[in-house]
Parts: structure tokens; C-alpha cells; sequence
């Protein structure tokens, strides 16, 4: 069989969420990445975060640019809106299709490369406007697509396939995130679903930019020794001290967790969560505290995963720009576009 | 980390898929054929259109896959994977019958017997399909051996109990011929009434294959009456013996059939033929607990037979001492069927009764101070696996061993008591079986291409074509199943899930990457953090917590990152190998599972 299409086996009574939806009503066209890349793993973890919140999936518009990673919004979510921009310049369609229907619940997905390096700066104006999406970045520290050279998220000293050493400082898009005023950080590993989805389904839900940096094995090019993105890297640095389960909004349980482990509490829909406090002192809403923590473990070498850094209070996008509460998409179009006169006073008005 | 668990807690013991019975277990089909016919590769062979393949690869475990293509029990189909899927399992019996019909010329697959013989003698007494397995596996080396039949024809009950518009003499005569063929000498017309006579006549072992001949009598009220002979009480069993041997050619109008299993069913369904109109199978129970194969009952109530339950024969009612009725208490049941309560009476009238109500061994033959020891019921003990009585030269096979079974177990029967004779003959103990050993190999013929047909057919099983109702009653001998047609046989074996190829995993290459979970299309395969925990905790830490206590976990020696461990639930697994074509290691391979099953003489080789 030349190419896989998952089959659609009766085998089991199919799980439905509250729209009556499966699993498969999020699943879209067969991967054509390497068997065993990171990236497939992300996909799986993003079908089932909308499968677990029941978005509707023509609510849903996917946006990415150009690499591996970008590609993959036609894995999953078949139903929903789609946007493959130029490479670099996912960020400004995405702040572009938020003010134009405030109602999609927009999805990034991008990778080191589109991010990091030719679309940094459509990267850097997106947080800084907090536009409300959830932006993943698939990083693998390589640029998989034209054979593997470093991407600007290698680590300094971090080995390529053929045993170069790369020189460059890394971009660490969390830091990045910390000092251009991002509201919602967090950090999750391809090979760590179970960390991975209560993440992206935060992210989802996050009024504002939520920016989810996930490592992301790039089996072809950056998985051997002497890589520090590598499966084997990550589960041997990978410091997990900042469990993340996502609750949606219900009343308030009360309880008390202990201190130095974790803690079971049943929630409304009748899951167990374990709650796990942060470390003695972390404060996720301290931006400064976040930083030289993050500063403290990187400079070890760990690799610190979860939900880092949360700031509720920021207005988004629309409340900034003041957009209209059903967005820009839904205004009859004498009003989106008054006419000649209207453009005329409006100028006279700047004269 | 992502290790989970206590740290240095061991997780449970790996499974050890080097033994045959871990991998014989998945192939559900070949684990429930008593004979362990290798179903799977047998429906791939029919595929490729190598149908002389595919009946001699049957006829390795089962010996006559014409007959049982037409006749088994299928205790296969129940357990088919497919039946989890879908619904329907793969028509298993009927793709043999396909690889029979359409065999070609297989003469240079079947055994020969040499010239030289061995100088060892051994006896049969009956030809039903126990015997003439022994035959089958002890003439190729060298053995002569003696067949004693009380009929004029062999074939035991296939030829006497089943009808022909079941099973046509033609087939039954050919598969039996290949046996008898190979220089078997049969003695036809030769009731066996002492076997101390038979232990005294020179030979090296006797083997009982007598079947159990005597149907079960229904003692109630009215039954002899003035003459205890009577000619419209029918024994299931003797009165289908008597239309094969056609002794019988007609039968009343009004004709009711006492018991619901496999034998009143064919009387049944012969009483149609002979002239009966208004045919009733009486049954005590709810239709769920017939002992009858569901398309046996569909057969019937095609051809018109009405099946009635809840009716508990009372007594035959008789006028002027002839036959007109049989009285029934109607009763209601428990939910499992074992407490009964009485609602009413009834009479039935009718012309015949017939009683298909189970069969007995009987043994009048064998004298009871040879040193054969009788157990329970008067029946003989029997070693259940090597077949061998109390006198160690003396071996029980078929329904004469434990009772009415079916023709599969009578072949098993066959293969473990020729093994056991051998060994007899040979002087090596007969405990001493020959181990079932097993090859596995790869199917792997480059990125993403298996030398197996592994994508998932949605197909729904095939429908039997029938000969129209307008010519079945027509004549006695006319066959019912047509078979399948070309494109029905193409469609079915497709469904088939490929169960031998197993999803076979080598943990030290694992980079859990979690590619093969997130393709998975049955969701069966997770890895989880497992130190410290018992096999049985693992259930709800799964991806689908498992369901079907009769089906293993796999679980994986420690994965080297993080020393969780991989646990695959085989009863949900359906061989697509998608797993396989996404791990970037090959950690996950399909290999196929060829048990190599030993017979009398042979050691194990696998068969493909």
C-alpha cells in the first residue's frame, strides 16, 4: 500500500463530545511527513483538544506559512477554514482574519524556521497587538524541508547530522514572548501528549495571544547524538515541573493540594485531575520571576515544559481597536464601506 | 521527566511472544478449529486464485475439506476477529468449500503410501471420519491398516446422518476414495460384536472410531403402546441412516420433530422432501439457547418448517392405539432459561414424530472383563489427549471417545490418536507429544509495501446462493448451497483481517515517538508508565480500556528512554500494520505466525 489512509474500523462504539461529534469528524488528509516525526504527534494532540472543547469545526480557521509544520493544517480539522500563507507571514493573515470574523477560533501552526527567522517581526507584532489565537510553534531546530541546516532555535553547540557544531545564539521564543509583553507562554514536547493537550486546549481557550512553543523531533534531520532536540535529549532534559490540566469555566472546587506531590481532585465532568504545585515561590503571573527562573534552567541545560506564564488581565486585539462586538464580517456593508462622501469628510477631518 | 511510576520499581513481566501458543491465541479462527487449520492462509492462497494450494493446506490439519467445507460446525466462525468489527464473521467454511470445488488436479499433494510396509497392523473399527484420519495419517509410513464397517459404504455419519442435498455422495466418495486409495484394507458389511475377538486377531492396535449410534429414546406416556415398534415413531439418527441407505422413501404429512439441534434440522429438512407438509420442530427452550447453528435454523424455516418453543413433550396420544398426537405442557422460563413454569396443555396432531434429541455412546460389544476400564455412564475412560484407553494398545476417537461432537473434532481425534499409535508401535511412550513449534517472517517488501493484502475492506459478508425453493423438493439428493460466485469469493476474502500477521514489536528500538498510537485506527497501543504495576492494573491507564478478558495485553521489555512500557490489546489489533509503516525504527514489524503443527511420523514443519 503505497500511502496510508486511516481506516474507518467499526471496532468500538465511537466517543462522542457535546456537539455529538467523534474523533474522526476532527481528522483530516493523511500525513505525508516522516514516519516518526514530532510534528504528527502535535497533530494528533491538536484533534483531540477540539474533539475534548467540541469546537465546531467550521468555527475553526488554520493558518500556517511554509515548512514542515505548515503543512500540517491538512492533517487535521478537514471541516474547518484554512490559510497556507507565504512563508513568514502566517501571523499578520491570522491578525487579519481576527479582525475580520472575531468569532473563528483562530489556530497557528508554524515552525522555527517561519517564526523564528523570516517571519519574526510578523511574529513579534502579533504578541505585541495580542491578537486572540492559539500559536504553535513545531520547533526542531533544523530546516527539515531543505535538508536539515540549523534554524535560528539550534542551541549553541547543538551537533548537526553530519557532526557540525552550530555557533549561533538560539532565538528562545518564550523569552521572546516574556519581553515583548505576551500574555499566555507555554512550552510542551511532541512526545508528551498527556502535558500536550490540557496545554493546547488552554491555549485555545485563552482570550488573547496564546504563544505554545513545542519541541518537536525532526526524526530525519535532528535526532541523533550531540542534537539537543532530539526525543532522547528532551526526555533527558526535559524538567516537567509546571503540570498544566485544562478546566473549562464551572463553580469553584475548593481543596488543598499538598505541597510535594501530586494531588487528585475529581472535576465536574467526572475526569481526575492531578494538580501538582509549581515550584516554591513560581509565580506564573510575575513576568520578571518567570524570566530569571527560566534564565536560572536554562543556563543548566533543562528544558522547562508546561504553562509558564499567564497574564489574564491585558486587553486583546478587538478590545484595543475597539472593533464591533460581532466583528468586522457581520456589519452590513453600507456601514463596512460608507462610500465616497463618507471618505471625503473622514479625510477633510485629518486636513 | 516524563518516567513515570516509582522509580525503580520493576514493571511487569514482558510478554513472551517466542512461545507459539502467545501469537497461536491471536489467530482466533485457528485457535478454535480443533484441528488448528491455518484459516488465514488458506483465504490468502483462495485470493491468489491457488485453490489446489489452499485444499491441501486444509486437508494438512482437517483431511476432508470438501465435506467440512459444506458441513463443519465451524466453531471458527464464532470466533472470528471479524465478528468483532463488523458483526459477521468471515464465511470461513464456505471459502473451503470454494478451494474444494475449484482444486483442479492436487494429486501430487496427496499422500502415498509406500510399497514396503512397516511389518505394524493396525485395526479401525468404523469408517466415519476418525478412522479414516488414522488411516490418512499411518499409511504413508508404512503402516497397514485394517478398516471394519458395519454398512455396505464408508463414511460413518457424514454418509449416514447428514443428507445429501447437504453433503452429495460424489464429494463425500472422493475425499474418502484419496484415504481407502492408498491401499487401506476395508471391510465393508462387518459388524464388530467382540472386541476380544479383534484384540486376538494379530493386530498391533485397535482403534475405536464406532461414533455414538444410539439415538436417545423419549420415554413418556403412550410411547409403545400397542405396538412398541411403532412404525410413526421415528429415531432421529436410524431414521436418517435409513433414507442414506434408502431403505426409507416416504414420510406422513403432519410430521413433528422432537429437539432443536444440528439432527432435527436435517430431519427436519428431509421430512420435507419425503412428503411432509406441515412440519413442526418442537423445542423446550427460548431460541437462544438452541443447540442448532444458526444458518442450519434459517435453512429450515426457508423451506417452510415451523419451529416452536416453550413446548415440553407430555405424552404421545394415541387413538384406537395408532398414533394422532403428542401432548405438550407449555411453559415459560427464567431468564436463564433454568426454571420452568407450566401455563397450559396442548396436543399437536400429527401423522410421524421424530426424536432428535441427542445421541449415546453404547458399547455392547466390548467385554467388560478385557481390563478396559469404564468410567461414568458405562462409557470407556479415555486419556483426552493421547486417546489411549485403560489397555494401552487399544485408542478411542471421534463421537465414540466423549459422546457426539462433530466431524472437526472427530478429525482431531484422528491426528492425536495416530501420533499415539506410532509411538505405541514404536515403543516410545505415548505421553511423549511431538512440540508445536512456530516461524516467524517478516512481511515487509520495502517502505510502506507488505507481502500481505493489508488495507481494510469495508466489505459485508457474502450471502450463500441457494437453489431456488421450487426445485429442492423435487428430489431427495438435490444440493441446497450453490456456493459462492467468483466476485462473492473475491469480496469475501478480503474481510478476512490477516489475524497470523502479527504486529510483532522490538522494544530496544522504540524512540516513543508515538507515531504508531497516533495512527492507530483502533486505538489499541499505548505506552504507559507501568513500574511497579501488576498486569492487571494496567486496564484503565489505556488508550481504550480492554474489554474481552479472553484476550491478551502484549506488554513490551522497558522502552530504553523512559522505561515505560508499550502494552498492545490484542483483542482490538486488526493487523492493518499501520503501525508498522509509520514507526521510523522499524520497532514495529509484521511478521507472519506459521504454526507448525505436528502429525503421527512428521515433526512439525511449517506448512507455507
Amino acid at each position: 500500500m503505497p500511502s496510508i489512509t486511516k481506516p474507518l474500523i467499526p471496532l468500538l462504539p465511537l466517543a462522542r463530545n457535546e456537539l455529538g461529534l467523534t474523533m474522526q469528524d476532527y481528522q483530516g488528509g493523511m500525513s505525508t511527513l516522516c514516519a516518526g516525526c514530532g510534528h504528527d504527534s502535535i497533530t494528533a494532540a491538536l484533534i483531540q483538544a477540539f474533539f475534548e472543547l467540541s469546537l465546531p469545526p467550521h468555527m475553526i480557521a488554520k493558518l500556517s506559512g511554509i515548512g514542515c509544520s505548515s503543512k500540517t493544517p491538512a492533517y487535521f480539522a478537514s471541516r474547518a477554514h484554512g490559510f497556507n500563507s507565504v512563508h513568514g507571514r502566517m501571523a499578520t493573515i491570522a491578525t487579519g482574519a481576527g479582525a475580520a470574523n472575531r468569532e473563528l477560533t483562530l489556530v497557528g501552526v508554524s515552525g522555527d524556521g517561519d517564526s523564528l527567522s523570516i517571519g519574526l517581526g510578523n511574529l513579534a507584532h502579533a504578541i505585541r497587538r495580542n491578537v486572540n489565537m492559539a500559536y504553535l510553534i513545531e520547533n526542531n531546530g533544523v530546516y527539515g524541508l531543505t535538508k536539515g541546516q540549523f534554524s535560528a532555535s539550534a542551541d549553541v553547540g547543538s551537533r548537526s547530522r553530519r557532526g557540525d557544531s552550530n555557533l549561533l545564539q538560539p532565538v528562545d521564543p518564550i523569552m521572546l514572548g516574556l519581553s515583548l509583553g505576551a500574555t499566555f507562554l507555554a512550552r510542551g514536547f511532541s512526545g508528551d501528549k498527556a502535558q500536550l493537550v490540557p496545554i493546547l486546549k488552554a491555549a485555545v481557550a485563552h482570550r488573547g495571544f496564546a504563544l505554545v512553543d513545542i519541541i518537536s523531533p525532526c526524526v530525519q534531520f535532528n535526532d541523533h547524538e550531540g542534537s539537543t532536540k532530539s526525543y532522547r535529549y528532551m526526555r533527558d532534559h526535559e524538567l516537567r515541573e509546571i503540570e498544566t490540566d485544562f478546566i473549562g469555566q464551572h463553580e469553584e472546587i475548593v481543596g488543598s493540594l499538598a505541597r510535594d506531590r501530586a494531588t487528585a481532585v475529581t472535576m465536574h465532568d467526572g475526569a481526575r485531575v492531578q494538580f501538582r504545585t509549581v515550584p516554591e515561590g513560581y509565580d506564573p503571573k510575575d513576568r520578571g520571576q518567570v524570566e530569571a527562573y527560566l534564565r536560572e534552567r536554562t543556563g543548566r541545560g533543562e528544558i522547562v515544559t508546561g504553562l509558564l506564564f499567564l497574564d489574564e488581565s491585558q486587553q486583546d486585539m478587538h478590545e484595543t481597536a475597539l472593533t464591533p462586538p460581532n466583528g468586522l464580517a457581520q456589519l452590513p456593508f453600507s456601514k463596512l464601506c460608507p462610500g465616497s462622501a463618507e471618505l471625503e469628510s473622514f479625510q477633510d477631518g485629518l486636513r | 521527566m516524563t518516567a513515570g511510576g516509582d522509580g525503580g520499581a520493576d514493571p511487569p513481566a514482558a510478554t513472551d511472544v517466542g512461545n507459539p501458543a502467545y501469537y497461536h491465541r491471536v489467530v482466533d479462527c485457528q485457535w478454535a478449529c480443533p484441528a488448528h487449520t491455518n484459516v488465514p492462509e488458506y483465504i490468502r492462497l483462495i485470493g491468489q486464485e491457488r485453490y489446489g494450494e489452499a485444499y491441501l493446506l486444509n486437508r494438512q490439519s482437517n483431511v476432508f475439506p470438501a465435506i467440512l467445507g459444506r458441513t463443519c460446525d465451524r466453531p471458527c466462525e464464532p470466533a472470528c476477529r471479524r465478528q468483532r468489527v463488523d458483526g459477521d464473521p468471515v464465511a470461513i467454511c464456505r471459502l473451503k468449500r470454494v478451494a474444494a470445488d475449484l482444486r483442479g488436479d492436487v494429486a501430487a499433494g496427496l499422500p502415498r503410501a509406500p510399497d514396503t510396509k512397516n511389518g505394524r497392523r493396525i485395526a479401525c473399527i468404523g469408517a466415519g471420519p476418525s478412522s479414516l484420519t488414522v488411516a490418512n495419517d499411518l499409511m504413508p509410513l508404512g503402516y497397514e491398516v485394517t478398516i471394519f464397517e458395519r454398512h455396505l459404504k464408508p463414511g460413518g455419519l457424514m454418509r449416514s446422518n447428514i443428507p445429501a442435498f447437504r453433503l452429495p455422495a460424489p464429494v463425500l466418495d472422493e475425499e474418502v476414495g484419496v484415504i481407502l486409495d492408498m491401499g487401506v484394507d476395508i471391510r465393508y458389511n462387518s459388524p464388530v460384536d467382540s472386541l476380544r475377538q479383534m484384540l486376538g486377531a494379530g493386530f498391533d492396535a485397535v482403534f475405536i472410531g464406532s461414533g455414538a449410534p444410539r439415538g436417545k429414546e423419549l420415554d413418556l406416556p403412550g410411547r409403545g403402546g400397542d405396538d412398541p415398534d411403532d412404525p410413526h415413531i421415528h429415531i432421529g439418527i436410524d431414521w436418517l441412516e435409513s433414507i442414506a441407505f434408502g431403505h426409507v422413501t416416504a414420510i406422513g404429512e403432519r410430521v413433528l420433530i422432537i429437539g432443536v439441534g444440528n439432527t432435527a434440522m436435517d430431519c427436519c429438512r428431509s421430512s420435507r422432501r419425503l412428503g411432509g407438509r406441515d412440519i413442526k420442530v418442537m423445542a423446550r427452550r427460548p431460541r437462544r439457547f438452541f443447540k442448532a447453528s444458526p444458518w442450519e435454523l434459517e435453512d429450515a424455516e426457508e423451506e417452510g418448517v415451523e419451529i416452536v418453543v416453550n413446548h415440553a413433550p407430555r405424552r404421545f396420544v394415541r387413538e384406537g392405539g395408532r398414533l394422532v398426537g403428542v401432548e405438550f405442557d407449555v411453559v415459560e422460563w427464567d431468564e436463564e432459561a433454568a426454571h420452568s413454569r407450566v401455563l397450559e396443555q396442548v396436543v399437536l396432531p400429527c401423522d410421524d414424530v421424530i426424536l432428535a434429541i441427542g445421541q449415546e455412546n453404547a458399547f455392547p460389544w466390548v467385554e467388560r472383563d478385557l481390563g478396559l476400564e469404564f468410567g461414568p455412564g458405562e462409557l470407556p475412560v479415555v486419556n483426552p489427549v493421547t486417546m489411549q484407553t485403560s489397555l494401552p494398545e487399544v485408542f478411542i476417537g471421534g463421537d465414540a471417545a466423549f459422546g457426539a461432537k462433530n466431524i472437526i473434532w472427530a478429525v482431531e481425534h484422528g491426528h492425536q490418536a495416530a501420533i499415539s499409535i506410532d509411538n505405541h508401535c514404536r515403543q516410545v511412550a505415548v505421553e511423549e507429544r511431538p512440540p508445536l513449534t512456530m516461524n516467524l517472517t517478516s512481511q515487509k517488501m520495502g517502505l510502506q509495501q507488505w507481502s500481505y493484502h493489508n488495507d481494510y475492506n469495508p466489505a459485508s459478508r457474502q450471502p450463500m446462493r441457494h437453489l431456488e425453493l421450487s426445485r429442492r423438493f423435487q428430489e431427495l439428493n438435490l444440493e441446497v448451497e450453490l456456493g459462492f460466485t467468483a466476485e462473492a469469493t473475491a469480496r469475501e476474502v478480503q474481510r478476512c483481517l490477516n489475524c497470523d500477521v502479527q504486529t510483532d514489536f522490538d522494544a530496544p528500538l522504540c524512540i516513543e515517538c508515538d507515531a504508531c498510537i497516533d495512527i492507530c485506527p483502533v486505538r489499541c497501543l499505548t505506552i504507559v508508565a507501568a513500574a511497579g504495576l501488576e498486569p492487571a492494573q494496567l486496564g484503565p491507564l489505556l488508550s481504550t480500556p480492554p474489554t474481552n478478558p479472553e484476550q491478551a495485553l502484549f506488554i513490551s521489555e522497558p522502552l530504553p528512554q523512559t522505561g515505560r512500557v508499550m502494552v498492545k490489546d490484542e483483542n482490538l489489533c486488526v493487523h492493518c500494520g499501520l503501525c508498522a509503516e509509520r514507526c521510523p525504527t522499524a520497532a514495529w514489524d509484521m511478521v507472519k505466525f506459521d504454526l507448525a503443527i505436528p502429525y503421527a511420523g512428521r515433526v512439525g514443519i511449517p506448512i507455507s
